[in-house]
């Protein structure tokens, strides 16, 4: 395929990609119109999308005493916060169990009984323990990244070639240098391609948090929303949190691009 | 270059090494002097791999000693560099960081171990390709990195296992001219592994010949009386060379078929 052809196709995808978006859309919009659908529980997207232009554009706009982006960027700290503790704390216990067969072994029982646990079920206990504020939801969020990058840092050390560890050693290498030269960057390509699901595990936590027991934050706006039957502001909530999500992702499609220029590029359709 | 301890380079003392209840390796002994180069020959599974894990202390003998210099081998061996037959160039590093690794482990500063590192792979061949990841290098660009990571170390014990086997003909016989310009102007000790007897007897000074596993004993162990500094596409054509070839591998081809015959009673 020439460059040009490559080029015309990728535009074709790009415009494809976009007529959905206008299709799906449209035909709500005009279901909606013509009773179609009905809107007390699929509100409009004119509707909604007024809504969040409103609370994004209009200055002066308040929900419960705050703007939009104050409540943003309290569900933007809620998820860095569990997620800045969930690969901290997955990466150090990875990296040391996947050093250690023995204990290894004695933690396995709980740590497959822990994630196997719904971590919802979770949330009414931190919510008691730490009240309603952001500790509780950097609480559930982190329960919830910090397996991921637990189990990718773990076999991540597990699956190091043993050639390269070898190499390593006969270089000059100790247990130090083994796990900075080989350890560590051998972890790091698995947590990073599980990086996209944890910083969603990550919103999933702050979000779901808010949701259940909060007085601000995004999941906060969605639950007063549906409290007071308004589909509207609950659908423009789920539009702000996708823009929310789009924005980060590019940012981790970015980091990963960064870190792991070394590792044959991956198929990025519907990595995860 | 350490050669200060007395004895034998290497030295093998009634070592046997196994694996459960396989016993891979009974009862060898050799010695070989400093700076010898000398070719491990023998049929696949004939424990030429143990028998440089064990220099390299990377592997215990079950019975027996292992002694490099006179001292006993007891752990990770520090005055041995090891050239794996598989790849083993660390793949989040470039070529550079690959190759100055050896030196910043041992202690040397920054500035002037990615100096050395440069001259090294400007030694050989890789000018222009030290910012390259090893999965943008090809086959035999990947092991002329490893060539200059073992030996920028300048260890007196040069460990070689099939190292150039992945490679094309030209680019190997290129290859093994570069290695023996290497040494020659080193005074290294070299263990080389391969199967090939041309490459074993154009390279070295010494061919050991060992027998098919299990229990892999010395079948034979030839000199190699060809002069020095050869090239080793031509040292085929040099008086001498016929004949040897000739009588390791009347002695390699018993081997080879008691292992066939082994490995086929097992299928």
């Amino acid at each position: 395929m020439s460059a040009q052809e490559r080029k015309r196709r990728e535009r074709f995808i790009h415009f494809l990609q976009a007529a959905i978006f206008v299709i799906v859309f449209g035909l709500w919009e005009l279901g909606a119109r013509y009773g179609a659908i009905d809107t007390f529980f699929f509100s409009q997207p004119s509707t909604f999308l007024a809504r969040a232009w409103q609370w994004l554009a209009i200055p002066g706009t308040q929900l419960g005493g705050r703007s939009i982006y104050q409540h943003l960027s309290v569900t933007l700290s809620e998820m860095l916060g569990s997620f800045v503790l969930g690969v901290a704390f997955g990466i150090t216990l990875g990296l040391m169990l996947g050093r250690s067969d023995f204990w290894a072994r004695v933690f396995n029982p709980y740590i497959q009984v822990l994630n196997a646990l719904p971590r919802l079920v979770l949330a009414p206990i931190f919510v008691l323990m730490f009240g309603i504020d952001e500790r509780s939801k950097i609480a559930l969020g982190f329960t919830m990244v910090f397996f991921i990058v637990f189990f990718n840092a773990y076999h991540g050390v597990r699956q190091v070639d043993r050639n390269i560890i070898n190499n390593a050693r006969m270089l000059g290498a100790g247990e130090r240098e083994l796990a900075r030269h080989v350890l560590i960057p051998s972890a790091l390509t698995w947590i990073l391609s599980s990086l996209h699901t944890s910083v969603g595990f990550a919103l999933v936590g702050a979000v779901v948090g808010e949701y259940l027991a909060a007085a601000q934050g995004i999941g906060w706006v969605i639950s007063q929303a549906q409290g007071n039957f308004d589909s509207a502001g609950v659908y423009a909530g789920m539009l702000v949190l996708c823009v929310v999500v789009i924005i980060v992702e590019m940012g981790v499609t970015w980091l990963e691009r960064r870190l792991v220029r070394w590792a044959p590029q991956a198929d990025e359709l519907f990595a995860g | 270059m350490s050669r200060s301890s007395g004895g034998p380079a290497v030295e093998f003392d009634a070592v046997s090494l196994s694996f459960g209840a396989y016993v891979a390796i009974h009862d060898v002994s050799f010695s070989i002097p400093q700076g010898q180069f000398v070719a491990l020959v023998g049929p696949t599974g004939s424990g030429k791999t143990s028998i440089l894990n064990l220099v390299a202390g990377l592997a215990q003998p079950a019975a027996g000693a292992v002694r490099t210099s006179g001292d006993s081998v007891n752990g990770v061996n520090r005055s041995a560099a090891y050239m794996f037959q598989q790849d083993a160039l660390l793949p989040w590093k470039t070529a550079l960081e690959n190759v100055v690794l050896g030196p910043l482990l041992r202690g040397a500063a920054r500035p002037e171990a990615a100096r050395e590192a440069a001259r090294w792979l400007d030694l050989v061949g890789l000018r222009g390709l030290e910012h390259r990841y090893p999965i943008q290098l090809s086959g035999g660009q990947r092991k002329r990195v490893a060539m200059a990571q073992a030996l920028i170390n300048r260890l007196p014990l040069l460990l070689m296992d099939e190292p150039f086997s992945a490679l094309d003909v030209q680019t190997r016989a290129l290859m093994e001219n570069e290695l023996l310009e290497l040494w020659q102007n080193s005074s290294a000790t070299v263990l080389f592994v391969t199967h090939d007897l041309e490459e074993a007897i154009a390279l070295s000074d010494r061919v050991i010949l060992f027998s098919a596993g299990p229990g892999t004993r010395i079948k034979s162990d030839y000199p190699v009386h060809l002069p020095r500094p050869r090239n080793v596409s031509e040292a085929r054509f040099m008086p001498g060379f016929e004949d040897l070839y000739r009588q390791i591998w009347s002695d390699l081809k018993q081997e080879v078929m008691t292992s066939y015959e082994r490995s086929r009673a097992k299928a």
